[in-house]
């Protein structure tokens, strides 16, 4: 006995207009060729931006480019500032932004609002970091030149738009010596008279190491000991003040330096390292936390000893990721430090600053063709940092991300 | 044997009792601790709050400052189509110049990113093998994590020679090789906003569609793609905020003539690249252009603040949901 359909079924499935199914697979098989075709492309784009970078900037790597401070010649131009820069840049902005970047997701994660207010509270901060997570860095270094750089100009006065609250700068009278030293006379300000040259006075040398003078009357002859010489001087030289700023300079306001660059940076992170921290601490399974709390812990305790080492693999990468975008990031740092030619690391964190990739705008900005090509340069050293960061972030997040429920 | 529990159960008794019979430890300490460290993360949650409202307030106010500047008037601001902040001449401040420009590095950054990036996460998603996506992942991952000012070296030195090469009237500084960098630089934010969307779709409704006959192309288009349409939206306008801010590529690229052009072989200037401009020029604090600034920086931080509101408002409320 076969199962046959009613008869009525059958006709009316003969009598349906026959849809072939070919068509329906072809279109299916095109679109499919189209995505691959598509996925294909963004690989294509990323081996075409590297290929292009190495083969430019590959002939210009050298020792000298990472050594070398930048100069008029691009064949004596290196980034050496420019990386001190940024290391001071992103380490100040790491240091500062971490702290608070976790605390407001703690806040917001694992302290529940009980009341209206707090639910207010709540929606608003989780509302205005989203937003504040896609407002354009050039805002925050907008934001950073009013509030950092010239603090509202709360400290400065009409007169005198350079004046500044300053803590920890010296200033020297500099004489030439007769061996083409520099001498450093310390004087008590800017306005100070020159002061009258004796043997024995407090002197120091251009390093600020402090010296011994020898001070000779004008027709005098010169001494024949060359150590001597070095730090001859006649009565009556000439000099200038000039100042002189140690390890712990301090003003306000912050002027254009390296705190203002980290300040402002920071703005621009914070959102990124919010989110990423409140990622990884939802991720975190509430047995635990329920498991800390039934056993008498304090909401604090649950989070520092049960819930932050569960959430740190997590954290840490959202912050090497969030870090490497500090390190990448220009255009604040731009608007605070303009492009400017510096020579020298920062030594204090009120220094005048260059960061790698605002060097690799100025050079790659620049008509001539070496110039582009020691910015190529530049950029593989820049994306061998990235890179690396990124690598390390991945293998956080694959080793240690143990699965917790 | 037993005499050893007898004994185990014997300290364990003595422990008990110690626990039940000590005095009770103060928890003022304690709550002290508590408070205080709560405290603390209410303040560094407050932080992020005032930010907003320093950026506000900073741009708000310099704003006003420029806008009480009897050379500058909001008739000419906003219904000027010239851009001439330098003293003497025609002074002229007509954000549309700016804002002209900004549109069409938009336009043509997201004609490339938004095609690009949504088959790319319909594929990612719906077809991409194991393999394959292990390759993909990591490619996207590492275009996001490149720097902007990377892109604009290769707008400048790669993209607009290539262009050159087809067709003269290309110039040196030209809206399309900036706009075209600034596509691949959107490219993995509408890939991965895209594909976070595509996979929040349940899978009973792909089994549904499989069951009922479909192929992966109806599927993928006709069902996955529709159901997660708020959130590709979303990731559209987050992109399109992104593009509009973008400043290393343009400042690089685009060129520095603030106009009204739709031809995307001519040099333009954006209204973040004016601000680049202006801030690495020698512009005294003073000045009526150094003003501008803030009036620019107001208007760009307007136009990406309602388009991530309304992205993430898309997101949120008009999602459908099927648990």
């Amino acid at each position: 006995m076969k199962n046959r359909p009613p008869a009525a079924i059958e006709q009316s499935i003969q009598r349906a207009p026959k849809r072939s199914t070919s068509s329906r697979a072809t279109k299916n098989s095109t679109f499919h060729a189209i995505c691959i075709a598509t996925a294909a492309v963004s690989v294509a784009i990323l081996i075409v931006l590297l290929a292009s970078i190495l083969i430019q900037g590959v002939p210009s790597l050298s020792l000298g480019l990472i050594l070398n401070p930048p100069d008029d010649q691009a064949s004596q131009a290196g980034i050496w500032p420019a990386m001190w820069g940024t290391i001071w840049v992103c380490g100040l902005c790491g240091l500062m932004t971490l702290p608070i970047g976790v605390a407001t997701a703690i806040l917001i994660e694992e302290f529940p609002p009980r009341t209206r207010i707090g639910q207010y509270f709540h929606g608003l901060i989780q509302l205005n970091i989203s937003n504040l997570a896609g407002v354009p860095s050039i805002v925050y270094g907008i934001l950073g030149l009013t509030a950092f750089v010239t603090m509202f100009g709360l400290f400065s006065d009409p007169k005198n738009p350079n004046a500044s609250l300053e803590f920890g700068a010296n200033t020297y009278y500099q004489f030439m010596s007769e061996g083409d030293r520099s001498i450093m006379i310390p004087v008590a300000g800017p306005d100070a008279p020159r002061p009258t040259l004796v043997d024995q006075m407090p002197a120091y040398d251009f390093e600020q190491n402090p010296i011994r003078i020898n001070v000779i009357e004008p027709g005098d002859p010169y001494p024949d000991d060359e150590s001597v010489l070095a730090y001859t001087i006649f009565s009556d030289s000439e000099g200038g003040p000039v100042p002189k700023t140690s390890w712990y300079y301090f003003r306000l306001p912050f002027g254009r330096g390296v705190l203002a660059g980290a300040l402002t940076l920071m703005l621009v992170i914070l959102p990124i390292v919010i989110i990423s921290s409140q990622e990884s601490l939802r991720s975190v399974p509430s047995s635990l936390r329920a498991g800390a709390l039934g056993l008498g812990a304090t909401p604090w305790q649950v989070i520092w000893h049960v819930t932050l080492p569960s959430a740190i693999p997590g954290i840490m990468t959202g912050s090497i990721l969030s870090m490497s975008r500090a390190i990448g990031e220009a255009a604040p740092l731009l608007i605070i430090s303009g492009v400017v030619f510096i020579r020298q690391a920062p030594s204090n964190l009120m220094d005048d600053f260059t960061v790698m990739p605002l060097q690799i705008f100025n050079w790659a900005g620049r008509p001539q063709e070496d110039f582009q090509d020691i910015a190529g340069a530049a950029i593989i050293l820049l994306l061998i940092v990235l890179l690396s960061f990124n690598a390390v972030a991945v293998l956080i997040r694959q080793k240690l991300q143990k699965p917790l429920s | 044997m037993s005499s050893l529990v007898n004994q185990q159960i014997a300290v364990l008794d003595k422990s008990v009792q110690a626990v039940f019979t000590a005095p009770r430890r103060s928890l003022r300490g304690t709550r002290a601790r508590e408070l205080s460290i709560y405290l603390l993360l209410i303040a560094c949650a407050a932080f992020s709050v005032f930010i907003t409202v320093a950026i506000l307030g900073v741009l708000l106010k310099e704003t006003l400052t420029f806008f009480q500047s009897p050379d500058v008037s909001l008739g000419n601001f906003l219904g000027s189509t010239s851009w001439n902040p330098r003293l003497g001449g025609s002074r002229s401040f007509g954000i549309w110049a700016l804002i002209s420009g900004t549109t069409l590095i938009t336009v043509i950054a997201m004609l490339i990113a938004l095609p690009l990036g949504l088959i790319t996460a319909v594929y990612l998603s719906e077809f991409a093998p194991r393999k394959v996506r292990a390759v993909l992942k990591p490619v996207l991952e590492i275009l996001a994590g490149i720097p902007t000012v990377v892109y604009g070296f290769f707008a400048l030195t790669t993209i607009t020679p290539f262009l050159q090469w087809i067709d003269d009237g290309f110039n040196i500084y030209n809206a399309m090789a900036a706009g075209i960098a600034v596509g691949i630089l959107c490219l993995p934010t509408v890939c991965s906003l895209s594909e976070d969307a595509l996979r929040a779709v349940p899978g009973s409704l792909r089994e549904a569609a499989y069951g009922l006959g479909g192929t992966r192309f109806d599927v993928a288009v006709k069902v996955v793609v529709p159901a997660a349409l708020s959130g590709i939206i979303s990731a559209f306008l987050l992109a399109a905020a992104r593009a509009i801010g973008e400043t290393m590529i343009v400042s690089l690229a685009a060129g520095s003539r603030a106009r009204v052009t739709f031809d995307p072989r001519d040099d333009i200037q954006t209204m973040t690249g004016y601000m680049v401009q202006m801030a690495t020029g020698d512009v005294s604090t003073f000045d009526l252009a150094y003003y501008s600034l803030y009036a620019v920086a107001f208007t760009l931080f307007l136009m990406t603040l309602s388009l991530t509101m309304v992205g993430n408002v898309v997101r949120k409320r008009f999602r459908e949901k099927y648990e």
